[in-house]
């Protein structure tokens, strides 16, 4: 790899999307972003002790719980994935 | 939630996977082992039972068939479960035991310490630490095993159990929490020298309303009343060697009264004391004799009762004296110094007699050094505002080693001598070292360090105590020595951790005191106020706040000060969960069934209900366990009107029918046949899944009676959402409903509609109105400023925030600046730009159609950001306070986590250089232990803007000496100086 190379902007991408799941790219659809961002918002709840704290007071549910049913969301935060279209 | 089992000698290896209803033992090539957990039997079916926290132990005490361990696993809803595992022979588990062991508060995380304890962080509220009083042995306890599970046709056969108190553990020491703050005011509703915090805490029947005070909670031992208001007092002992005081000697303006320490204190008359005049001093003198200072001379009292008198020439009286064990000094008036030694046979000697200048308004020796014999250091204090040192070595007696000026004359002085340690129990290095103390006229403590070769003085620092001239007092604290400082209220100066503290206690105003030692109280103080002897101890060092917890029923929401009544009305609501009816007869249920039952298992283990009685805590045990999902539309609520003085609830206002309070606030109208009313804003049925739903909202009008102590309905007004806000306006009611800004006047039979704007994004959580501008907080879309035009009858939106925030808390700040906090852990100051400001306020058509005008759906003039700090944390409350006399306000808030944090706006721009620049080294040479980028963290959601972390610049003392020296020197100071600065910051704020 040449040195100019490495300030590429795919190589740079490349690498994001290789460190970061929700990197997205150009052929993304609706569906995976709205994926995405669901778990991203879902990790950060979780993350954040005072964020999930919070929601615990709301909705009155034990944090445990919340944390447990945050973690189920992710696996399929949006439903199903749509069916593709055959090209 | 997964739990590694040891291998090798100590277990089979493994791990245990704690799945919901299940806890299932799994190994490489070994058949799944799997046992049930006991589920409470009141728990309705469809919920299951999480594990939330695990903590392991090895131990030999158990059956012979069993691996020499057992885990101990939390569920949700706070029982804990012992396992066991039975041993089958060649590492293999044949067995899986689940025994229902005790029911603590939910924990975040549990650990078993070798020494027999067990720590529980928890949850939310106060963590504690429990010792064991067995390990669950009892055979009488719900088991569920692996061996026993039932699979039958709709699952496995579930065992049930009923929660009881503790019985395997006992709390040993709770660790103090505010989590959750809910909502905080500050005020002195108790007319303190300084605010009393009020802070709304917790969840469910763990709430309470806490009452926080700046300093050390006092816990009074003994008051008794003396016949004559004293002016001083003083214990000693009659040996060195004595472990214990002896006598307590008390002064009055024309007596002295001596009472001996024994099982009781009682007054004695052979203790050969002088009684009939007044003293001026008593102390310990030599090895085994006492000596008592009078204004015509002193008396020397031998152990053997033999008494000796030094009698003053002329007409000339004592005015003042110092003195440690071997050395004393007298001032007589005009200002002659006389000192005494005491002698290798006990005998008190005049060495020495000096001529000051004038009167002399306070001396003190410093302690003898231990391996001396005398104190080379008198200080004396004079009325020319000068502190001299002067020097008691043979050698150069009485000459002056050093001078210092004073802003005002001083009252009072102290020696404070601080040992040495190095690595000692409070982990903290720092030399010997000797510090001179000052209680000026003007309310000042000066504090310089002493030199203790050269006597000379260096370092100074003052702060205010209060309006009395502060009279200083050396104490025993903590085995080290203290210093109580005496002023309109008294402060402790003590060293911990390594730091100087200097704090004041919440004790009323004390004339005179003493360190006081017996039997049954080990370090504490005796001290004079008034006509009456009071005998306290001071615990809990270390601590900024003192707190009184009055608990609540329900999770309180919100709260509004009645500062001219002194009383507080809270609102507190809670989903799934029972009224207090409902849990009365519950609970007797439960009690019937528990005696009916084999085992009396009436659930009655409420500690966690801090300070609730007995009976109370019976019927909130229930509810403590959690309330079933499947009730979620239901609400609990009460309206509460307290009396924070004594904590007693003078109107408690249950509401009906699934009706929950969500906000509240004090309202005058125009007309004022009922003058203040309260408004409260509720909801009924409210859902939150899977979209925000209810049934109706009110607004209810509530009137006070009986001067305020209870509350009576007027009227409810029906609304078509629920009224986040309410605020007064001019006379009338605003309120926010979802988002609708309305305005109401009051009607006889219901609140009147007078004008509304309904252009508001999400729904509106935060209303605060100055002269004719309304700040409106969005719930996700920040600040709106809002004016009502009376004559046309109109609200307008003239400005918002272009940042979407999801407010939490807001405080309005001045006319054109609001502070608000969002759900993200931010804080930020919006301010409308000057000019634009300025062309609101002066267009004369009031610029009705340039606001309609607005851009992109948004108002056309933007609020701009000008602080902005991500503090990590939810803040739920914002105020402005001063918590400090004279210390200039500042902004308190309180978060999610129980946090009480606050911001100091900088006054001077050499202050805001020399913080910036500290705080840039502290990034660059303390970098936080996980590695994380300080100012990355700081600016997490939104870059940090003008605001310092004064956290960061306060670890400054713990750097090593010479990362402290290298710093100091790049900012062209000492690190004295930066420690000085330092400290007179926080002195500002608290």
């Amino acid at each position: 790899m040449q040195a100019s190379d490495r300030f590429n902007i795919n190589s740079q991408l490349e690498h994001l999307q290789a460190k970061y799941v929700g990197t997205g790219h150009a052929d993304i659809n609706r569906f995976e972003w709205a994926v995405n961002i669901q778990r991203d918002s879902y990790a950060s709840y979780i993350g954040h002790y005072p964020l999930l704290f919070y929601f615990f007071i709301a909705q009155n549910e034990f944090i445990g719980r919340q944390r447990y049913t945050f973690m189920q969301k992710m696996l399929l935060p949006c439903g199903l994935a749509p069916e593709r279209e055959e090209d | 939630m997964l739990v590694t089992v040891p291998g090798g000698a100590d277990g089979p290896s493994g791990v245990l996977v704690c799945a919901e209803n299940f806890v299932i033992y799994k190994n490489q090539g070994h058949p799944d082992v799997r046992a049930v957990i006991p589920r409470r039997a009141d728990l309705p079916a469809e919920r299951g039972v999480l594990i939330v926290s695990a903590a392991m132990h090895k131990t030999k005490n158990l059956k012979p068939e069993e691996f020499k361990l057992f885990f101990l696993l939390q569920t949700e809803y706070g029982d804990i479960f012992k396992v066991t595992l039975t041993d089958g022979g060649g590492d293999r588990v044949s067995e899986l035991n689940i025994k229902y062991f005790d029911t603590i508060a939910v924990a975040v995380s549990i650990c078993v310490l070798k020494s027999g304890f067990l720590f529980a962080a928890s949850e939310f509220g106060n963590h504690a630490l429990y010792q064991f009083k067995g390990i669950g042995d009892d055979d009488n306890d719900v088991v569920a095993s692996s061996a026993s599970l039932m699979e039958t046709e709709e699952g496995f056969q579930p065992v049930f159990f009923l929660p009881r108190r503790l019985k395997n553990l006992v709390r040993i020491d709770p660790v103090e929490s505010l989590m959750s703050i809910m909502d905080m005011k500050v005020s002195n509703l108790f007319e303190e020298e300084t605010p009393q915090i009020f802070t709304l805490c917790g969840r469910g029947p763990r709430s309470s309303l806490r009452i926080m005070r700046t300093g050390l909670a006092v816990s009074e031992m003994a008051v008794s009343k003396l016949p004559g208001i004293p002016s001083a007092v003083w214990t000693v002992k009659k040996n060195v060697m004595d472990e214990f005081d002896s006598y307590i000697v008390v002064s009055f303006t024309n007596a002295t009264l001596v009472l001996s320490i024994g099982e009781t204190v009682e007054e004695v008359s052979n203790s050969g004391f002088l009684d009939t005049a007044p003293s001026l001093a008593v102390s310990l003198i030599g090895d085994d004799s006492i000596m008592q200072v009078h204004p015509n001379g002193i008396r020397h009292i031998r152990e053997d009762g033999r008494t000796n008198e030094w009698q003053t020439s002329g007409k000339r009286t004592i005015a003042k004296v110092g003195s440690n064990r071997l050395q004393v000094v007298i001032a007589l008036n005009g200002g002659e110094l006389v000192y005494f030694e005491v002698d290798v046979t006990g005998q008190l000697m005049e060495v020495e007699k000096h001529e000051m200048s004038g009167d002399v308004a306070c001396l003190d020796i410093a302690p003898v050094p231990k391996g001396r014999l005398r104190s080379r250091f008198l200080a004396v204090g004079s009325y020319d505002n000068t502190i001299r040192i002067l020097s008691l070595d043979p050698d150069d007696c009485m000459q002056t080693l050093s001078i210092q000026s004073l802003s005002s004359a001083p009252e009072s002085l102290l020696f404070l001598e601080v040992q040495a340690s190095v690595g000692g129990e409070d982990g903290a290095d720092h030399p010997a070292s000797l510090f001179l103390s000052a209680g000026l006229q003007s309310g000042v403590l000066s504090r310089t360090v002493v030199d203790t070769v050269t006597g000379l003085l260096s370092d100074a620092r003052s702060r205010f105590l209060g309006l009395k001239a502060p009279k200083l007092f050396p104490i025993i604290l903590g085995r080290k020595c203290a210093m109580l400082c005496l002023s309109s209220r008294p402060w402790l100066g003590y060293i911990h951790q390594g730091h100087f503290l200097l704090t004041p206690l919440s004790y009323e105003t004390l004339e005179y005191a003493a360190s006081f030692s017996s039997d049954q109280c080990l370090e504490g103080v005796v001290s004079v106020s008034g006509e009456a002897l009071r005998i306290f101890t001071v615990e809990r060092l270390g601590e900024t706040f003192n707190q009184t917890v009055i608990p609540l029923r329900y999770t309180p929401r919100k709260l509004v000060l009645q500062p001219k009544r002194k009383l507080l009305v809270v609102i507190e609501s809670d989903q799934g969960a029972l009224t207090a009816k409902e849990r009365e007869a519950a609970r007797k249920e439960c009690f019937e069934a528990a005696q009916t039952g084999e085992n009396a298992t009436g659930s009655e283990d409420q500690m966690e209900n801090d300070g609730e009685d007995e009976d109370q805590g019976d019927s909130l045990s229930d509810e403590h366990y959690g309330y079933p999902k499947s009730e979620s539309d239901k609400w609990v609520s009460c309206i509460r009107v307290l009396d924070p003085r004594t904590g007693n609830t003078t109107c408690l206002l249950e509401l009906q029918e699934n009706e929950a309070a969500f906000s509240i606030c004090t309202v005058n109208f125009h007309d004022k046949e009922y003058g203040t009313l309260l408004a409260v804003g509720t909801a009924k049925g409210l859902q939150f899944t899977p979209k925000r739903s209810l049934t109706v909202g009110f607004i209810h009008i509530y009137r006070f009676l009986d001067d305020g102590r209870s509350l009576e309905l007027l009227h409810k007004t029906q609304v078509e959402g629920v009224p986040l806000a309410l605020c007064q306006f001019q006379g009338r009611l605003l309120a926010g409903i979802g988002p609708v800004l309305r305005l109401y006047d009051l009607g006889k039979r219901r609140l009147l509609r007078k004008c509304e704007n309904k252009s508001f994004p999400i729904s509106i959580v935060s209303i605060h109105a100055y002269r004719d501008r309304i700040y409106v907080g969005d719930i996700q879309e920040s600040f709106h400023y809002c004016k009502y035009r009376r004559d046309e009858n109109q609200l307008y939106i003239f400005a918002d925030d272009s940042v979407p925030r999801w407010l939490t808390a807001s405080y309005h700040i001045d006319f054109d600046t609001m502070a608000g906090a969002d759900k993200f852990g931010n804080i930020f100051f919006a301010r409308l730009p000057q000019d634009v400001s300025d062309e609101v306020e002066e267009d004369p058509t009031s610029g009705k159609i340039k606001w309609e005008q607005g851009k992109l759906n948004g108002a056309l003039n933007k609020v701009e950001e000008i602080v902005q700090f991500h503090v990590g944390d939810v803040i739920t409350s914002l105020q402005k306070a001063a918590l400090v006399p004279g210390g200039g306000e500042c902004i308190v808030y309180g978060t999610v986590m129980g946090c009480v944090g606050a911001l100091h706006a900088f006054t001077s721009r050499d202050d805001v250089d020399f913080f910036s620049h500290l705080e840039m080294h502290m990034r660059q040479d303390n970098p936080p232990l996980c590695g994380r980028d300080h100012m990355a963290y700081r600016s997490a959601y939104f870059p940090v803007k003008d605001v310092l972390d004064g956290d960061l610049c306060e670890q400054f003392p713990t750097l090593p000496m010479d990362l402290q020296r290298k710093i100091a020197d790049e900012l062209d100071r000492t690190p004295g100086e930066i420690l000085k600065k330092l400290e007179e910051l926080r002195n500002k704020i608290i």
